[in-house]
């Protein structure tokens, strides 16, 4: 018998929303001719557990609201708690109640992906007006609907152009894109075919154009960049799209805020192939990091070597304007193998929040958004030349993330600020070893001015808690 | 459905034909291959210089209904794509055996002619059922 019969409530009863209680386990053993449970596991030998699991009993409904209420008090909560300066690919920005309040919505929420696309108009119109806003945003004539999260995205991307490049091998990519999408990239083209050479940075904190220049060559499948790139540094992409197609590579735009697609040049405008980036500032929360939403467009020439799930308008037959998936021919359930992805699902939910909170803010709102977004950044760099031993590691322009250089050890300045409640940024030492004296800094709307007064206060009440170790 | 199936060209059990001359060929799909395709809206071709061996992926044909990979029955070096099916994929379903051909190749071994069938074989085939 299982030592610990959790399926009984304080009551002694069998608890009607467990499945097995003593009887069907009885019933369950007897009939493949087992004597215990335990027996099952006797293959494990010294791995198995050899006393009861420590579980407390079952909880009712009202106490189990109560000790999840307890957990959360534990929680310091950034923006409630805490003041938070973490961006490094993830940003917290204020999410309208509306998004959630439209996005919780059966109808929507309950729908995953379209298996049955004509009779979920609604679904596809959704799938359809986020593509519309990506290929807005992006300056680029079509995108799909959509990837998993930026950094699965970066790697589509790159295999999407491989396809279109059949014979190249070579990837260039900058290493100041985000490190974790090219720890993904690294594991995609661990078995395939793919040589990935880096490039480093210059003094602004761009990819360095010399480098980059040298390494690009007629072998070469495509040329990535980051802008606002891993530094906060927003370098552009127009540079490397011109070295890309001199030797008729395609160029890659790869966006990790997409708030500054807002203000800042589009892709398609600076000559890029494909944009390929991390929706989540598009009203989602942070949630421990998903789920997010990955974004790609692309030139409609390149259309067929797109990953992912379009949905295309049309008119049905009786001229009304209609959805359908397009070219699904593309994925999965009808190439089989050669499917340009096994990306078989899209993020429905996740875009759909992204279109609401775009739509909300319209064209000029979000404009205004990304305009105060750089704004706190600019103030914030102004600002910390009022700090003892912090400054601005780079000189180049930055969207609303800097990189903080540290005259004290990085780790021990974030602890002492986390004590006094600010998380002050993310340590670039653990990515970039030649930076260990760096952090990224970011600010958003969701960051008042008065949160860099408490960072400024904590930091001159810790030099103060110092100086008599100094002495 | 007596369509004429031209008497100088080779055919293979994958439905595509060739016209030799020389040392080249003149690859498509038969009539055959573009029926059971449906319209085609989509073909995905190869550049010239690349080289195949036989039975090697030249292309891909796609349809609104399916996507069939174009296999080449000969080995050989890629001399000519029709480009003209860029813009008019259509070529392929209204003119299989003329205007819609996809490749032309410079052949390797003019010896893997000898595994293809001729028209009236292929016609012979397409009745027995085994495609």
């Amino acid at each position: 018998m299982a030592k610990n019969d959790s399926s009984k409530g304080p009551d002694g009863l069998t608890h009607r929303l467990l499945s097995t209680g003593a009887l069907d386990l009885q019933e369950m053993l007897e009939a493949i001719g087992v004597d215990s449970v335990d027996r099952l596991f006797e293959c494990l030998g010294d791995l198995a557990l050899d006393r009861p699991f420590d579980l407390p009993g079952p909880l009712s409904d009202g106490e189990l609201r109560e000790y999840f209420q307890r957990l959360d008090a534990m929680n310091r909560v950034p923006g409630r708690d805490m003041v938070s300066f973490l961006g490094a690919g993830a940003y917290r920005h204020d999410v309208p109640s509306a998004v959630d309040h439209l996005l919780l919505r059966g109808e929507f929420l309950t729908v995953y992906t379209p298996y049955q696309p004509e009779v979920t108009q609604g679904t596809l119109q959704a799938i359809f007006e986020f593509q519309t806003l990506v290929s807005l945003l992006t300056g680029l004539d079509v995108a799909n609907a959509s990837l998993y999260e930026g950094a699965s995205a970066f790697t589509e991307a790159v295999l999407m152009a491989d396809r279109i490049q059949k014979k190249r091998k070579k990837v260039v990519v900058s290493r100041t894109i985000h490190p974790q999408y090219r720890a993904v990239l690294r594991s995609y083209a661990k078995n395939l075919d793919l040589e990935i050479v880096e490039i480093g940075w210059d003094a602004r904190g761009a990819t360095d154009a010399e480098a980059l220049a040298a390494a690009v060559d007629e072998e070469t499948i495509c040329v990535a960049v980051q802008s606002p790139n891993y530094f906060g540094v927003v370098e552009g992409w127009q540079t490397a799209a011109e070295v890309a197609h001199e030797h008729g590579a395609l160029s890659i735009a790869v966006v990790a805020e997409a708030l500054s697609l807002a203000l800042l040049e589009s892709p398609g405008a600076a000559g890029c192939d494909i944009a390929v980036g991390e929706g989540q500032s598009f009203g989602l929360p942070l949630s421990f990091g998903g789920p997010y939403l990955g974004f790609l467009a692309t030139r409609d020439k390149h259309k067929r070597a797109m990953p992912g799930r379009l949905a295309g308008q049309t008119v049905d037959s009786e001229g009304e304007r209609a959805w359908v998936l397009t070219l699904s021919t593309r994925e999965q359930h009808i190439r089989r193998e050669k499917a340009t992805s096994n990306i078989c699902t899209n993020q429905a939910l996740c875009a759909l929040g992204a279109t609401i909170y775009l739509s909300l803010y319209g064209k000029r709102g979000l404009r205004r958004l990304a305009e105060v977004n750089l704004q706190r950044a600019a103030a914030l760099r102004r600002r910390l030349v009022e700090t003892d031993g912090l400054s601005a590691a780079f000189d180049g322009p930055v969207f609303n993330e800097l990189t903080v250089r540290s005259a004290e050890p990085v780790a021990r300045v974030l602890r002492d600020l986390e004590e006094a409640g600010v998380l002050a940024g993310v340590p670039l030492g653990p990515d970039y070893p030649e930076l260990e004296d760096c952090f990224l800094m970011a600010v958003t709307e969701a960051n008042p001015p008065a949160d860099v007064d408490r960072l400024l206060r904590a930091l001159e009440e810790r030099t103060h808690h110092q100086e008599p170790a100094a002495v | 459905m007596s369509m004429s199936y031209p008497s100088d060209y080779l055919y293979s059990k994958d439905h595509e034909w060739l016209r030799v001359d020389g040392d080249t060929c003149v690859l498509g799909i038969t009539e055959y291959a573009q029926e059971e395709l449906g319209e085609i809206v989509f073909v995905d071709l190869p550049e010239e210089g690349d080289r195949f061996s036989a039975a090697d992926e030249v292309g891909t044909i796609e349809s609104v209904k399916a996507v069939a990979e174009v296999y080449t029955p000969v080995s050989g070096e890629v001399v000519e794509v029709n480009s003209a099916l860029e813009d008019e994929p259509e070529l392929v379903n209204d003119d299989p055996h003329g205007d819609g051909w996809l490749v032309k190749l410079r052949m390797g071994d003019k010896g893997e002619l000898d595994g293809l069938m001729s028209a009236e074989k292929y016609e012979e085939f397409l009745s027995s059922g085994e495609e």
